[in-house]
């Protein structure tokens, strides 16, 4: 049985690690919740801001400055994305949207491959996050600590502007009747188009933060894509509040799992998945027949 | 006369009609081996031969197959074009008994399924005489089957695993690298002679047959050296984020942090280290190097760091051939070759000089001649070496690394100090350690 210390400071990691995960399965939910688009280039889309951040690391010498300007990017290949092919597939088949996403993630890693070749760039930590901190029962990684913040409050910003503004609650009305929200005089497709961008600014913000932790490389997006489908299942798909739940309770279970035994941390979160798939098929916070 | 006698009689004269119709490809086939195997003499035209590359080019082991495609491609480009070189090496004109390489490069994803689908294509399609290449032990255990089963050779790739030449051994696969045995023997004395002997080690395992019998075998012999285990620590292949390991290990109070993480893993668990205090606290030490490593975490967390690996472009002042092979790899790719690249090089010339010594491309003639090269050693880019007849693992010596400080570095490249070149007779395992078996011939 492990020390007490030892599982505090992995219930500690736990929220850490929760909260990255929640935040790189917003953007995914955002977008399924609201257009009902099941992205599946989300992973490389992540590796894009991660290589966005290595790019403007470069050019600014400010990781502030690589974070502002490369959700700039990411905004524009939102838009780019939206305007140029995903637009014509809201009306698609379940299908033809998996397809054509998978397809646009093929061509976005393969691109990056392409340009920055196979190896694993270096982002480093911002001088502000450098070291380790002393917490009591254990030192902790400076950075790691800040991100919990940052995380936090990026999305608390992202709930409040899809769920507490008016531009919000007409893109719920457009998922609701479309047809209606147009006749009333709103442009609903100006809404859709924001509503895509922002999901794809939350992954690129979640791969930019995580660029200085992880290994920088053309598909570095494929194991956080396997691990934000299962935190959107088990938070229920398409609800934001879903993800942040999810990804705490994955961080949680991957976390405790190692104070026992690492090996099994993911055969303990699929393993829950598995139970939330029969006990709550919807999820934690989906809605049946939602999505 | 019985059945058997008239098939050998058949076979016998099947051998000498393929004889006469393509000079060069008969004297073994008349001998002993079988006229018709694998994919000769079908594979085997007037004026070229192809060989399959496999190589994960995308994925956790990209890297590393990148640098060994590119070891491939000089070693068939300088075998073509003949000259100096592959003179040096001991092959006679271009090509290889006067027959030209063709090549095709796939792309595993470092997946054995997809690994083997490729090769299949090789032999079936392009009737391929020879395919190789592997970054990852998995993928080198599943093509070795494929070889034995479809009597095609197969020249081992990277790959650490006891395994490939183990329990999972084929009579058609060679292995050049050392296995994890031998790299464990030969720098557990090293490093617990450099950080003492009485060390508590905390371990990081990929779980997969290489990260498993790395480990074992390293814990082993560190083991014998006086060292303890505190913690082991068991993580997925193409894991991203290793905070709650590295916070048990960061917890363990051990001595020393064995990472045996490979690729692209190897770095992401290396820099998150760092940021947990592991590595100012800790000695790092990495039985197995990745090609890589060194410039993507950095020369200021490499600095210290014991590992070992296949080659190191330093040892271009020990052997002749291993300078020609790192100024023409520099020249063409413009950066110093990685071990990866090497064994590339290596495995390609050594198949080459054997199917000149067997004068002949017929598999079972080529594998008779690896099986006996204990007497005749090749003299190549790391000195003499030989393949074991009892497991097909090459008899080698094993270069100790240890990662140089920024400051002490010389050159951009300069990452590495060659701290010993361990004699391999002096680390094997006994053949039948790992319970190889290595199957019949046809």
């Amino acid at each position: 049985m492990p020390s007490t210390a030892a599982l505090l400071s992995q219930a500690f990691n736990g929220l850490a690690l929760g909260s990255l995960l929640a935040l790189v399965a917003s953007g995914l939910t955002i977008i399924l919740g609201t257009l009902g688009v099941l992205n599946f280039a989300h992973g490389a889309l992540f590796a894009v801001g991660a290589y966005t951040a290595f790019v403007m690391m470069q050019a600014t010498h400010s990781f502030v400055l690589a974070l502002l300007g490369g959700s700039a990017v990411m905004l524009i290949v939102g838009f780019a994305m939206e305007r140029l092919v995903i637009r014509h597939f809201y009306a698609r088949p379940d299908e033809d949207q998996i397809l054509v996403t998978y397809g646009i993630g093929i061509v976005l890693v393969e691109g990056l491959r392409a340009y920055f070749g196979g190896n694993s760039q270096r982002v480093p930590v911002p001088s502000w996050g450098v070291g380790a901190t002393k917490l009591g029962f254990m030192i902790y990684p400076t950075y790691r600590l800040q991100l919990i913040g940052i995380v936090a409050a990026l999305l608390v910003g992202l709930y409040l502007v899809l769920y507490r503004t008016s531009v919000g609650l007409v893109v719920r009305a457009g998922i609701e009747n479309a047809g209606m929200v147009g006749i009333l005089g709103i442009d609903v497709r100006r809404t859709f188009l924001f509503v895509f961008a922002v999901g794809i600014v939350a992954v690129g913000l979640a791969g930019m933060l995580y660029a200085p932790v992880v290994a920088v490389t053309p598909d570095m997006g494929a194991s956080f894509m396997v691990q934000s489908f299962v935190v959107i299942v088990l938070g229920g798909l398409g609800s934001f509040p879903g993800a942040v739940i999810g990804g705490l309770i994955a961080g949680e279970i991957i976390s405790l799992t190692s104070a026992f035994d690492s090996a099994y941390s993911e055969v303990m979160l699929y393993g829950l998945m598995a139970l939330v798939l029969v006990a709550r098929p919807q999820g934690l916070f989906g809605t049946e027949g939602r999505v | 006369m019985s059945l058997a006698k008239s098939l050998d009689r058949r076979r016998l004269l099947l051998g000498g009609a393929a004889g006469l119709l393509l000079p060069g490809l008969g004297r073994g086939a008349l001998a002993e081996s079988p006229a018709r195997i694998g994919t000769f003499p079908d594979g085997v035209s007037a004026d070229s031969v192809f060989v399959g590359l496999n190589m994960p080019l995308t994925g956790v082991f990209s890297g590393d197959g990148s640098d060994l495609k590119l070891g491939y491609e000089l070693a068939i480009a300088q075998i073509n074009a003949g000259g100096e070189i592959p003179a040096v090496w001991g092959l006679k004109g271009k090509g290889v008994l006067g027959r030209q390489i063709r090549h095709k490069v796939a792309d595993t994803e470092g997946k054995p399924n997809v690994a083997v689908q490729a090769a299949t294509q090789f032999i079936q399609r392009d009737k391929a005489i020879l395919f190789q290449g592997s970054v990852s032990s998995a993928e080198a255990i599943a093509l070795e089957e494929l070889a034995s089963r479809d009597k095609v050779l197969y020249m081992v790739g990277i790959a650490g695993s006891n395994d490939v030449t183990g329990k999972n051994c084929q009579r058609y696969g060679f292995r050049s690298q050392q296995n994890a045995y031998m790299a464990a023997k030969a720098l557990a004395p090293v490093v617990a002679k450099a950080l003492g002997t009485k060390l508590k080690a905390a371990f990081l395992v990929p779980d997969y047959t290489y990260g498993q019998t790395v480990y074992d075998s390293f814990a082993k012999f560190t083991k014998e050296q006086g060292w303890t285990q505190v913690l082991k620590e068991t993580v997925p292949l193409g894991t991203a984020d290793y905070s709650s390991a590295l916070l048990n290990i960061a917890n363990s109070g051990a001595d020393v942090f064995v990472n045996i993480c490979f690729g692209s893993d190897a770095v992401a668990s290396t820099k998150q280290a760092e940021q947990f205090g592991i590595l100012s606290s800790m000695k790092l030490v990495v039985p197995n190097l990745s090609a890589f490593q060194d410039k993507e975490v950095g020369p200021e967390l490499m600095q210290g760091v014991y590992g070992s690996c296949d080659f190191w472009w330093t040892m271009q002042d020990r052997a002749p051939l291993a300078k020609r092979f790192v100024e023409s790899f520099e020249q063409k790719n413009r950066y110093k070759p990685r071990w990866g690249a090497h064994i590339g090089y290596l495995q390609t010339y050594l198949w080459a000089l054997s199917v000149e010594r067997a004068n002949s491309f017929n598999p079972v003639d080529v594998i008779k001649v690896m099986e006996s090269s204990k007497a005749q050693p090749y003299e190549t880019t790391i000195g003499k070496v030989y393949y074991r007849a009892e497991d097909h693992q090459m008899v080698r010596p094993i270069p100790i690394l240890r990662g140089k400080a920024p400051k002490a570095m010389t050159g951009p490249e300069d990452y590495y100090e060659l701290l010993d070149l361990v004699d391999g007779e002096s680390v094997m395992n006994p053949p039948d350690l790992f319970g190889c078996r290595l199957g019949s011939y046809t």
